[in-house]
């Protein structure tokens, strides 16, 4: 478990960042943590794996104080993948930027081979095997950079917009990779603007802004708020706000996603159907 | 006269064994705004990288076929000619500030060109005020917001006065508001100004109301064009690209049998569509 207690947070010398946010993260949780930018969205996630420390409240991994212990110690159970991959990326091919990080914490080289390939094959990567890491799109690199962190299989992961530059395809590809984590038993924790990709996935949406916590519940009930949606700077889901619009449906405000607005719309269309065909004038 | 023209197009990285774009024959005329999307990998990238010369100035490779932009051949021209022709926005606005002051950043590219200071001057001060930031003038970049950085961005490259601007996802690390906001910016500068626009984006369900034409891209090639209720069907999504989600709802329900027109852009068009369905 994750839990931050009354977090502060200030740069030397600045302003505030984080204003006493409390906030716990559960095993198996999937948690979207979204807000306008510069909300301290990214800083609180630094927090988690102790690359930052607060400088009020406390930070507790898995019940250990992050003052306690080293980002090297609380790497190991923390993955955290940051926004851009070029910060994390340095090996001349994919499969050594991958296995670096396995044979640091000792791990027999058949086993590495097998957790790579492994990893390599979920993120659809499998291809770039032997390519360097730097003649890939950036949304490939993107996805080496999950890899390498993912391939080590730590208890909590983190992602800072692990969908910028992913297409269609591949955030169905981690969206699903997402579930198969969470039921595992990891938390998965993303910083995201990503309204769409939320809308799909439905976590649990934590709303940052200015530093403080402004709202947090499911997916279904926040991004359907139209006051909150605009104080945190997000828009609404394009099915959300289509539901609101159409004439004649009351629809239920939990439908922010394709998938169910075609079912509730199905209903509601054979309904008219039906009685055209049932009514004489017709 | 095209603004873009590209004949059998391919280049090949060093160190890459096989073309990244491969024969692109490509016409784009002046006003057009384009929306260019494709898979991750599909070569958009190095496509825009070819049109503002970084290919073959910046990044080594092989280089194959013609390219005119304004009728000039981009062959032999440095990144420097070329930015008056084409300005470039990246993904992030934080790489491509980095002065005092905003209006030190729009000046930049300018302050290369050798222009008379009044004319100068007078280019900043309209490329602040057509991007709605000349009231941050005197602010230092890391203190506006992301969206209003990237205003700034886009001012520095409108003040270079080019007929073609490509933005490469300028929205990804915006939040939602913002990134509809600048995609508002980039639509107007393109009615306004006849600015023959490329916008490189993954999310359609914020740029396709604006586009006059999407180019899907996929393996290096040109896979579809034309408008984007032309090619949003069935064909767009194989190839993975994220239609605007009131474009899949139509789609599934049609193959549920439903007689509903296809392909609707906007949330609005959607919205009218059902509730005639709906209302008889």
């Amino acid at each position: 478990m994750i839990k931050a207690e009354r977090v502060c947070f200030n740069y030397p010398g600045g302003h505030e960042v984080l204003h006493e946010v409390s906030l716990e993260i559960k095993d198996g949780e999937f948690v979207a943590i979204m807000g306008e930018n510069g909300a301290g969205k990214t800083t609180l996630v630094k927090m988690f794996n102790g690359l930052l420390k607060p400088t009020q409240g406390r930070v507790y991994l898995d019940g250990v104080d992050t003052h306690d212990r080293s980002v090297a110690q609380l790497s190991k159970d923390v993955g955290l993948i940051f926004q851009n991959p070029d910060h994390q990326l340095f090996a001349e091919t994919v499969n050594e930027e991958l296995a670096f990080s396995l044979r640091n914490f000792g791990f027999k080289e058949d086993v590495i081979q097998r957790r790579v390939a492994r990893i390599l094959k979920v993120l659809d990567l499998d291809r770039y095997e032997k390519s360097s890491p730097f003649i890939l799109s950036g949304g490939e690199r993107k996805r080496v950079a999950l890899a390498a962190i993912l391939v080590w299989d730590p208890r909590h992961v983190i992602m800072d917009e692990p969908t910028i530059g992913q297409d269609y395809l591949q955030k169905d590809r981690l969206r699903n990779f997402i579930v198969q984590l969470v039921s595992q038993g990891k938390s998965v924790v993303i910083v995201t603007h990503d309204v769409e990709f939320v809308a799909e996935g439905k976590p649990r949406v934590v709303l940052l802004s200015r530093g403080r916590i402004i709202a947090d519940g499911p997916a279904t009930k926040i991004l359907t708020d139209h006051a909150i949606v605009e104080q945190a700077s997000l828009t609404m889901p394009q099915i959300a706000t289509l539901m609101k619009m159409v004439e004649g449906v009351s629809a239920p405000s939990e439908i922010i996603d394709v998938y169910s607005a075609r079912d509730f719309l199905a209903g509601k269309l054979r309904e008219t159907v039906q009685a055209r065909t049932l009514s004489p004038e017709r | 006269m095209p603004a873009i023209a590209a004949r059998n197009l391919s280049f090949t990285y060093a160190g890459s064994d096989r073309p990244s774009i491969e024969n692109i024959t490509l016409s784009i005329e002046k006003d057009e705004f384009v929306v260019l999307t494709g898979p991750s990998g599909c070569g958009k990238t190095t496509l825009c990288r070819c049109l503002n010369g970084l290919i073959p100035n910046f990044y080594s490779g092989d280089l194959q076929g013609e390219l005119e932009i304004d009728g000039i051949s981009v062959k032999g021209k440095s990144t420097a000619e070329l930015a008056t022709h084409v300005g470039f926005v990246f993904q992030n606005p934080e790489n491509q500030l980095f002065s005092l002051s905003v209006e030190r950043d729009v000046a930049f590219g300018l302050e290369n060109l050798g222009l008379p200071r009044e004319e100068a001057v007078e280019r900043v001060r309209w490329a602040m005020e057509a991007t709605g930031i000349l009231d941050l003038r005197n602010n230092a970049p890391y203190e506006l917001s992301g969206g209003q950085q990237q205003r700034a961005a886009i001012a520095g490259v409108l003040a270079m006065r080019p007929s073609v601007i490509i933005l490469d996802e300028p929205t990804s690390f915006l939040d939602p508001k913002s990134a509809v906001e600048i995609v508002g910016v980039i639509a107007r500068l393109n009615r306004e100004l006849h600015l023959t626009t490329l916008l490189v984006e993954h999310r359609l369900d914020i740029v396709s109301r604006h586009a006059s034409r999407v180019i899907v891209m996929d393996k290096g090639q040109i896979a579809l064009d034309g408008s984007p209720s032309e090619i949003f069907d069935e064909r767009a999504r194989l190839i993975g690209i994220g239609l605007p989600r009131v474009t899949m709802l139509f789609h599934l329900l049609r193959r549920d049998g439903f007689p509903l027109p296809k392909n609707p852009i906007t949330v609005q068009q959607a919205a009218d569509e059902l509730g005639r369905f709906l209302g008889g």
